[in-house]
C-alpha cells in the first residue's frame, strides 16, 4: 500500500503530499503521524501540500483533524503551500481550518516553527527562573 | 412549378446584371446621401458588383428556398463581411439591411417588365423574389447583430481584466485596488488573480482597499470574507483598506462580522502596518544643511 514518508529533521517532522490522497492513505498519514510524534517527541509538524491541486470536503476535513491531533500532542502544525484553487474550495467548502497556521512555502513554514519553538523555550526557562527565585 | 420561376428569376438576373446594378447603385447612393453617406461609392459599386455576381452564381445552381445550402455559401460570406464591418464601422442594423433590400426596386421593375402579360408569372416570380431578399436581408441583421455583440463581450472582459489589478507595493506586499461594483463574476476574478500572484511574488501580505468599491452589502462582504480566508489558508495575511465612513456604517448595520480581520481606513495607513510586518520603517531623509 502507498504511504506518505513522514521525515524527521531536528526537532521537527516533515510531510509533503505529493500525491492525490485518497481517503484511505489519509486515515494510514494520521496514524502514521500520531505514532511518530510520540516516538520522536517532535515539537513541530510541517505539512506541505504545494503539489496537492485537488481537495474535497474529507481531505480538508482530515487536514484539519491532522493538524489538531498534532496539536493535542504538544506539536506546533504548520500547513504551507496550499494552491490558490485548493484554498477556494476549502473556503467554499466552510472549512477555514481556524485552529492551523498556515504559510507560503517551506522554508517560511519552517521559520513559523523556529519562531514558535523558540518563544516555547522562553517561556520554560522563566518558568524555570520563577521556580527558582521562590 | 416553383423550380421553373426561379429559373426563370435567375435568367432575368443574368439578362438585366448591368442595368440592375446601376438602378441599386442609384437606390443606395440616394439611401447614403440621406443617411450619413460615409462610405465611398467606388467600394459601394465594388461590393455591388461583387453581390450581384455571387447571387447569380447561387441563383444559377441552387434552390432558393434554402439558402443554408453549399450554393449560397459564398453569398453568404461576403454578406457577413459585409455587415460585420459594417457593423464596426458604427452602421445601424437597418441601414445594414437596407445594403439587401434596397434591390428589391430595381429586380421587381425587371420582372414587371419581363412578365409584363403573365399575370401569374409575374406574381410567382416576384414572391420568388422577395423570398429571397428577405432571407439575405434578415441574415445581414443577424451578421450585424452578432458582430455588436461580440465587441460587447470583448469590451466586458477588458473591463474585467482593467478593473482587477493586483500590484506589488513592496518586496513580499501586494495590494489589491478594487474598483467598481463587485458582483460574483467579478469578485471570483478578483479573489483568483490575488491568490495566484500571491503564490507567484511570495508575498506573505496583501493589502486589499475598496476605496474604489460604491457599496457595500452583505453579498460584497461575504466574498471579501472569503478572499481574506483562501488567503489566510495559503499563508499570506490581508489588510483591508479604504474603508469610506458610509460603508463602515452600512458593515457594522448589516451585522457583517470583520472580527480577525485586520482593516484601516487608508491605504497609506495599512502600507504602514504591512510595512512595519515585514520589519521595516519608513524615515526621513536627515535634513541637508
Amino acid at each position: 500500500m502507498e504511504r506518505i514518508p513522514i521525515l524527521r529533521m531536528g526537532d521537527f517532522l516533515i510531510i509533503s503530499i505529493q500525491v492525490d490522497m485518497h481517503d484511505r492513505m489519509a486515515m494510514t498519514l494520521q496514524d502514521d503521524l500520531t505514532n511518530k510524534i510520540i516516538q520522536t517527541g517532535a515539537h513541530g509538524v510541517l505539512i506541505d501540500i504545494s503539489t496537492l491541486d485537488m481537495v474535497d470536503s474529507f481531505i480538508g476535513r482530515m487536514i484539519n483533524i491532522i493538524a489538531s491531533m498534532s496539536r493535542i500532542l504538544d506539536a506546533e502544525t504548520v500547513v504551507v503551500g496550499m494552491q490558490p484553487a485548493v484554498a477556494i474550495t476549502l473556503v467554499e467548502l466552510g472549512l477555514t481550518l481556524s485552529g492551523v497556521r498556515t504559510a507560503l512555502d517551506v522554508e517560511k513554514g519552517m521559520e513559523l516553527l523556529r519562531a514558535a519553538t523558540r518563544s516555547r523555550r522562553a517561556e520554560a526557562e522563566e518558568r524555570e527562573d520563577g521556580s527558582v527565585e521562590e | 412549378m416553383s423550380g421553373s420561376k426561379t429559373t426563370d428569376l435567375a435568367e432575368i438576373l443574368s439578362k438585366h446584371e448591368k442595368g440592375l446594378l446601376d438602378d441599386w447603385l442609384g437606390e443606395l447612393i440616394v439611401e447614403a446621401k440621406a443617411g450619413r453617406g460615409t462610405l465611398r461609392e467606388n467600394e459601394l459599386r465594388d461590393q455591388c458588383r461583387e453581390f450581384l455576381n455571387l447571387l447569380l452564381g447561387a441563383a444559377k445552381a441552387g434552390d432558393f428556398t434554402n439558402l443554408q445550402s453549399k450554393a449560397w455559401t459564398p453569398v453568404r460570406e461576403m454578406l457577413a463581411n459585409l455587415s460585420r464591418s459594417r457593423g464596426l464601422q458604427g452602421y445601424s442594423p437597418s441601414e445594414t439591411a437596407t445594403f439587401v433590400f434596397s434591390l428589391k426596386k430595381p429586380i421587381f421593375a425587371r420582372i414587371r417588365q419581363e412578365f409584363a402579360d403573365d399575370a401569374r408569372s409575374l406574381a410567382e416570380t416576384t414572391w420568388a423574389a422577395t423570398e429571397l431578399l428577405d432571407g439575405l436581408g434578415l441574415f445581414t441583421t443577424e451578421v450585424h447583430q452578432k458582430a455588436r455583440e461580440e465587441v460587447i463581450t470583448r469590451q466586458q472582459q477588458e473591463m474585467l481584466e482593467l478593473s482587477t489589478p493586483v500590484v506589488k507595493l513592496w518586496e513580499g506586499i501586494l495590494a489589491l485596488p478594487m474598483i467598481g461594483t463587485l458582483d460574483s463574476a467579478r469578485t471570483q476574478i478578483v479573489m483568483e488573480s490575488l491568490l495566484q500572484k500571491i503564490v507567484e511574488t511570495g508575498s506573505g501580505l496583501a493589502i486589499i482597499d475598496i476605496t474604489g468599491v460604491p457599496t457595500v452589502d452583505t453579498l460584497t462582504a461575504q466574498y471579501l470574507l472569503k478572499t481574506v480566508t483562501a488567503a489566510r489558508l495559503m499563508g499570506a495575511e490581508c489588510i483591508i483598506s479604504g474603508i469610506r465612513p458610509q460603508i463602515a456604517q452600512t458593515i457594522v448595520h448589516l451585522g457583517v462580522e470583520l472580527t480577525g480581520i485586520v482593516t484601516k481606513a487608508t491605504l497609506a495607513d495599512a502600507f504602514a502596518v504591512a510595512l512595519d510586518r515585514v520589519g521595516r520603517t519608513v524615515t526621513r531623509k536627515a535634513a541637508r544643511s
